[in-house]
């Protein structure tokens, strides 16, 4: 008995045994791995050093020698390429935090219309998601920038709307005054900007509304009758009973969404807009540097990302059921 | 459930508040259709496309060489004809058969005559919708059984010779990807992309899963890595950088390395996609398959995979959607996809301005498109749906 159990009477072939198979898969997939590593640097290096170049940053000290169009951080052509780099982001930054809030708000509008029980309201609702979510984001944005607001009237016959006046110079929030034939006042936004917004927040907000729509869809139907039985009005059952509850599955959803959003904003450089992606590229055309733009583009989005994904998660865990 | 008028009627003037609502909101479509409509019929110059349709569908392919392309669409509208057949006999095809011929008449009636396709293009078109109606007609029966399995086989030969044949296979003229263009080149582009893609998502997604630590963590780190970087990044890498990381420089077409990144890009997403699918087939599928003696590969590609794929469908579907919109980011690294030569179209001072109708058709276009690739991924879905009972 006891011999048998300490020689196997079938000796097992290596080729049979799982763990041996797997550390020399694991082994031959590592080598392949480092060759192919180690074929591309040798390329790269023998590139770069043909090309006359090493890889640095400190091409980022020198002067650019480029304008941008607009800046939030005060920049000047013969500022460096890392500060024009730091006003791309800034204008990123710009979009994509604007863009989150508009988005959210229309989103959420949109997603909680759809459960209406006016008929219209929720076939309109239906429409705008179907319409928006099948059409290329780009294709909206350059309609919204080339078709749109490019055929703004002038100054002098701005269209009026309640605190927005829009001509060809520029979106003007909060009230701005015709003084000699131009626009002065309140808030400028450039026409590259509003279209950006506009088509960003158009999109997200079509794809943040399914979110909200399966969220709410999650709360059983017996807690809206209890509310309604409660006494409640519509507006009050969505903002005190479906909402909070709803949030637990909205919030997961979003985060994805907001990513996407934050990704979609280097769209900007089809329509003008001056932001992270737009800058980069000048940079390369001009220096040439194309591994480190491309490294840093990389890891400023990835960083953008791994925050949004952090807030997100502290929010979810704000919002998720408290269990005893 | 089943609406009378009486309840629409008090859905949507149950009090006054809600009529009110309902006036305006009605108001508000009456007036924006109002506008688009006196805008189209009104101050539009659709001669604009009428005078670039040529140039929206093909691009820049020289004009001799056309034939190629009507024959490429001849083959596939007659494998299309013949699947739709194959596919009309079998049950739980939700299509509406008689709706969807009616349209692939009408619009290879309408359609040439509106833009001004000419005589011959339009005679061409007819007898294309034609044959796809009779070979649809007489696939039916014999046809389905004779063929069987293989089908799948003839669409792929067709394919990789169509790709040939426009490229400048048998003797003929060569003509650089380059020189494809408008919505040839938007569809070539997405349907290569997605058949390379979806097979390295699965690879990706099983590696994801794998129990071999190294292999997981590489397949972690790209797949995390590509879904966190904007896709017009990872173009310019393929524009800019391949080139420094080939030997001697080589780079191959632009249209090729666009189209690698492309499918890259679209691999990662695949993979989540794929991995969603995976996870919710359970354990003893598995082990289930492995005590019959199976290997691990039979196991993975015979049992698990096919269930996981089925799973994955709506999601694989959503994905195949969004590769068809990402691939209009082509036109920003200079590349003549439909936007692209649309773009190339409205810089021609001639067409100075005529942006609201160019972009209109594009969206109307694309919008066809998706929504028929969500048809077709639902089709299949309830097609492969098994029903336990």
């Amino acid at each position: 008995m006891i011999k048998i159990l300490a020689t196997p009477l079938i000796q097992v072939p290596w080729w049979r045994n799982n763990r041996k198979v797997g550390w020399l898969l694991q082994a031959a997939f590592g080598l392949f791995l480092l060759i192919a590593i180690a074929l591309l640097l040798a390329n790269l290096e023998r590139n770069l050093a043909r090309a006359g170049m090493r890889l640095t940053l400190g091409w980022m000290s020198q002067p650019a020698g480029f304008d941008i169009a607009e800046t939030l951080l005060p920049y000047k052509a013969s500022d460096s390429y890392g500060r024009a780099l730091l006003a791309g982001l800034i204008n990123t930054l710009r979009v994509v935090i604007s863009g989150l809030i508009l988005a959210t708000g229309l989103g959420v509008v949109v997603g909680a219309a759809s459960f209406s029980a006016n008929p219209l309201l929720r076939g309109i609702t239906r429409i705008y998601v179907e319409l928006v979510r099948n059409i290329p984001l780009l294709l909206q944005l350059v309609f919204w920038y080339f078709a749109v607001f490019l055929s703004l009237p002038p100054a002098d016959q701005a269209l009026h709307l309640p605190g927005l006046q829009l001509a060809k110079s520029g979106i003007y929030l909060f009230g701005a005054r015709l003084i000699n034939g131009e626009l002065e006042g309140g808030l400028r936004l450039s026409l590259e900007l509003a279209a950006l917004l506009t088509g960003l927040v158009i999109y997200s907000a079509a794809f943040i509304a399914e979110v909200v729509r399966g969220g709410i869809a999650s709360v059983p139907k017996g807690q809206w009758e209890a509310a309604e039985s409660l006494g409640l009005q519509p507006i009050q059952i969505l903002r005190l009973v479906v909402l909070p509850q709803a949030l637990r599955v909205i919030v997961p959803g979003l985060n994805s969404q907001y990513i996407s959003l934050a990704k979609n904003s280097s769209l900007a450089v089809a329509i003008g807009y001056p932001d992270l992606y737009a800058v980069a590229e000048t940079t390369l055309n001009q220096t040439g540097r194309g591994i480190e733009v491309f490294l840093l583009l990389l890891l400023i989005y990835l960083v953008l990302n791994l925050l949004i994904s952090a807030a997100m998660n502290a929010i979810n865990r704000l919002v998720r059921l408290q269990e005893r | 459930m089943k609406r009378s008028p009486l309840t629409l009627q008090r859905q949507l003037f149950g009090s006054l508040a809600n009529s009110a609502f309902t006036l305006a909101l009605f108001a508000l479509l009456v007036w924006a259709g109002w506008g688009v409509l006196s805008w189209a019929f009104g101050s539009a110059q659709w001669l604009v496309l009428r005078a670039n349709a040529a140039t929206l569908t093909i691009g820049r392919y020289p004009d001799a060489q056309e034939w190629r392309l009507w024959l490429l669409l001849g083959m596939l509208t007659s494998l299309a004809g013949v699947s739709w057949g194959r596919l009309r006999g079998l049950n739980n095809w939700p299509l509406n058969d008689r709706i969807a011929a009616l349209l692939f008449v009408i619009s290879a009636v309408l359609l040439p005559w509106l833009l001004a396709f000419g005589a011959i293009n339009q005679l061409r078109l007819i007898f294309l919708v034609l044959l796809l109606l009779l070979l649809r007609q007489w696939s039916g029966g014999a046809w389905s059984k004779a063929f069987g399995k293989w089908w799948a086989l003839v669409w792929g030969i067709t394919y990789v010779f169509g790709l040939w044949l426009i490229a400048g296979g048998l003797g003929l003229p060569a003509v650089r990807p380059s020189d494809w263009g408008g919505l040839v080149f938007t569809l070539l582009i997405t349907s290569l992309t997605l058949l390379l893609a979806l097979p390295f998502g699965v690879l990706l997604a099983l590696g994801r899963r794998s129990g071999l630590l190294l292999v997981r963590w590489v397949c972690v780190a790209v797949i995390e890595l590509i879904r966190g970087a904007p896709l017009i990044t990872l173009l310019f890498v393929g524009q800019n950088l391949v080139g420094f990381l080939s030997p001697n420089g080589f780079a191959p077409d632009r249209v090729w390395r666009a189209t690698g990144v492309l499918t890259v890009f679209a691999a990662a997403y695949l993979a989540e996609a794929v991995r969603g699918g995976l996870n919710s087939i359970p354990m003893g599928q598995q082990e289930a398959a492995r005590s019959l003696g199976l290997s691990s590969v039979q196991t993975m590609g015979l049992v698990v995979l096919p269930q996981a794929l089925k799973v994955a469908l709506p999601a694989l579907g959503g994905q195949f959607i969004s590769l068809l919109q990402d691939t209009t980011l082509l036109s920003i690294v200079g590349l003549f996809d439909l936007l692209g030569i649309a773009r190339s179209v409205l810089s021609n001072p001639d067409w100075l301005g005529r942006y609201a109708e160019v972009y209109l058709f594009l969206a109307v276009l694309y919008w066809c498109s998706c929504a028929a690739l969500a048809l077709g991924s639902r089709a299949l879905e309830k097609r492969l749906a098994t029903n336990y009972s």
